[in-house]
């Protein structure tokens, strides 16, 4: 089916996204070739410095870079592993289905920014519950103020808000196979651990790439929690790029160099994640 | 070996289960303190463990001038640029959609898949990326601080979750029906308003479930992107976040923003028994 009004289906949508879009990534490259901060604001031309500075003058990029890639790399791994598993669960006859499937779903109903004002007081180191627990055993960990538990916890919390996302994916996936493969496995008398890994598994695996790529763009974005949990802190030690990029642009006013730094990040995502979803479709789908 | 499973599978739901529920009963608890119940440690069961009060509750419908925090106002900006968002965003999301599952589109080197590719690739980009050029943008076209803007801003956001979800929607959905349509004399217009329309409407409802979700909880670009005049919940509720932290009336605040997606999540999970989810999200 073709024919010449194809384009009134496909351009208002287009239009609206391309119009609204054009001046913003435009004048990003426009702006990260110039030196605007807050003491010379203007379109200036300085050509490539920013991005020379960028490739051999900021550690501080690079070292934000690897800690977001062990975080979301981290959190889509644990998200993906207890998503799957839940799903699983809720899956076939258990009482209770209706009030767990909604239950499991309502934390990525939440406003994230919000639920983490609310885990900060959970995580409070004096005055919060957690501690309260344990201190039952003399202990006082540090969950928002020492380098390596501040990551822990934005963690935790992220496990938290995004699992349900991957639980539903997953859910609603393994809702739309089809019966016969089950019953004939039923039928060679494969037990339920066979079942899953002969059958389940790989019957599940485009959707659980789908749902991966999906999820480790969202994560890759991660700012919020960081934002009101940690700040970045102790010292950059839970900074991720975006909140890198969120201190240089809006809190110093690099807008040039910000911009500068945007633009390899998003070259350098596209580029990676096109990686990832190659690699994990050869590895989840062997034969 | 069989009970085994059972036990196992139980004793796991219910420890999730709590893990889900603990930050809300803290906050519902915290609700209900007041200063010296919170800075005194951690207690949890009114009564018993502080003495409840009703103030956390009561200044959120105070107005600032008597020392409290309006949140009605900021509710219904955040209900009416959601929703006014995410109308727009399926509106035309499904538009493109169908064009892009039905027709062939070929330009140089672009196919469909590559323009269906550019509208998802929109959620890469962190939000701080396009804030700036946005900041800058509303700024030279007045419409910092607005609800349109606001509008503007997260139709940017919303539609290519549209178009994501519709695409795969409408690739399900048999091309026989559009045909049939077209052979009983209706112009393609008309076969997609009268024949196709009709068909979508789980896989829309489905894209705007999702589009709310989305557009609801946004936090960045309402924290940038507006100061005085217009404020969104969650950039209200943040704010309440200050120097000493009412804990108390944050909580409350928490969970009335929390309330309008709780039935959210009850039509999300009716789609996904009846079936219809499955083939809407893959």
């Amino acid at each position: 089916m073709n024919f010449k009004h194809k384009y009134m289906f496909l351009l208002p949508g287009l239009l609206v996204l391309l119009g609204i879009l054009i001046f913003p990534i435009g004048f990003t490259v426009r702006l990260s070739l110039s030196s605007w901060d807050s003491f010379f604001p203007g379109l200036d031309f300085i050509g490539l410095e920013n991005y020379v500075r960028l490739f051999t003058d900021d550690a501080r990029f690079w070292e934000s870079f690897q800690r977001l890639s062990f975080l979301s790399i981290t959190t889509v791994f644990l998200q993906y592993i207890l998503g799957f598993s839940l799903a699983l669960m809720v899956w076939k006859e258990i009482v209770f289905q209706r009030f767990f499937r909604v239950l499991f779903l309502i934390p990525m109903m939440t406003t994230p920014v919000i639920m983490t004002v609310i885990w900060k007081t959970v995580f409070h180191e004096s005055l919060g519950p957690v501690n309260d627990f344990f201190s039952l055993f003399g202990m006082t960990p540090l969950w928002l103020s020492s380098e390596g538990l501040s990551k822990v916890t934005v963690i935790i919390v992220e496990v938290w808000q995004w699992t349900p996302f991957m639980f539903l994916l997953l859910l609603a996936g393994l809702l739309s196979l089809p019966k016969e493969p089950f019953l004939a496995a039923s039928i060679d008398g494969a037990g339920p651990i066979r079942k899953f890994v002969y059958v389940t598994f790989p019957l599940m695996a485009p959707i659980s790439i789908g749902a991966i790529i999906i999820r480790l763009i969202e994560a890759s974005k991660i700012m919020d929690t960081v934002y009101v949990l940690t700040s970045g802190g102790p010292g950059t030690s839970s900074e991720t790029s975006s909140f890198y990029i969120f201190i240089k642009g809006l809190r110093e006013f690099q807008f040039g160099y910000s911009a500068a730094l945007s633009l390899t990040y998003l070259i350098i995502m596209i580029i990676s994640l096109t990686v990832i979803a190659k690699m994990l479709v050869k590895l989840m789908i062997r034969s | 070996m069989h009970t085994f499973y059972v036990t196992l599978k139980y004793t796991a739901v219910t420890l999730w289960s709590m893990f889900v529920i603990a930050p809300f009963l803290w906050a519902l608890s915290t609700s209900f303190k007041d200063f010296n119940s919170v800075t005194s440690g951690a207690t949890y069961i009114p009564w018993v463990d502080f003495e409840p009060t009703l103030e956390g509750w009561r200044v959120l419908l105070r107005s600032p001038a008597q020392g409290g925090v309006n949140i009605v106002e900021p509710y219904l900006n955040s209900i009416f640029v959601t929703c006014f968002a995410s109308l727009i965003s399926i509106a035309l999301g499904t538009l493109a959609a169908y064009a892009l599952s039905r027709f062939t589109f070929k330009a140089g080197f672009i196919r469909n898949d590559d323009i269906t590719f550019f509208f998802i690739s929109q959620r890469i980009m962190p939000p701080v990326v396009l804030a700036i050029p946005f900041f800058i943008m509303l700024g030279k076209l007045g419409l910092l601080d607005t609800l349109f803007g606001l509008v503007m801003v997260y139709v940017v956001l919303l539609m290519p979750i549209a178009v994501w979800i519709m695409v795969d929607f409408f690739n399900k959905v048999p091309i026989e029906i559009d045909e049939t349509a077209l052979i009983d004399g209706c112009n393609p217009y008309q076969a997609f308003y009268k024949v196709v329309l009709p068909n979508s409407i789980p896989g829309m409802v489905v894209a705007g479930l999702f589009c709310m979700i989305f557009g609801w909880t946004d936090f960045f670009f309402a924290f940038i992107l507006t100061f005085t005049e217009v404020q969104l919940l969650p950039v209200a509720i943040v704010s309440l976040n200050s120097s000493i932290t009412p804990w108390w009336s944050l909580s409350a605040a928490a969970l009335v923003s929390v309330a309008p997606l709780i039935v959210v999540a009850f039509i999300v999970e009716r789609y996904l028994s009846k079936g219809n989810l499955s083939g809407a999200l893959k």
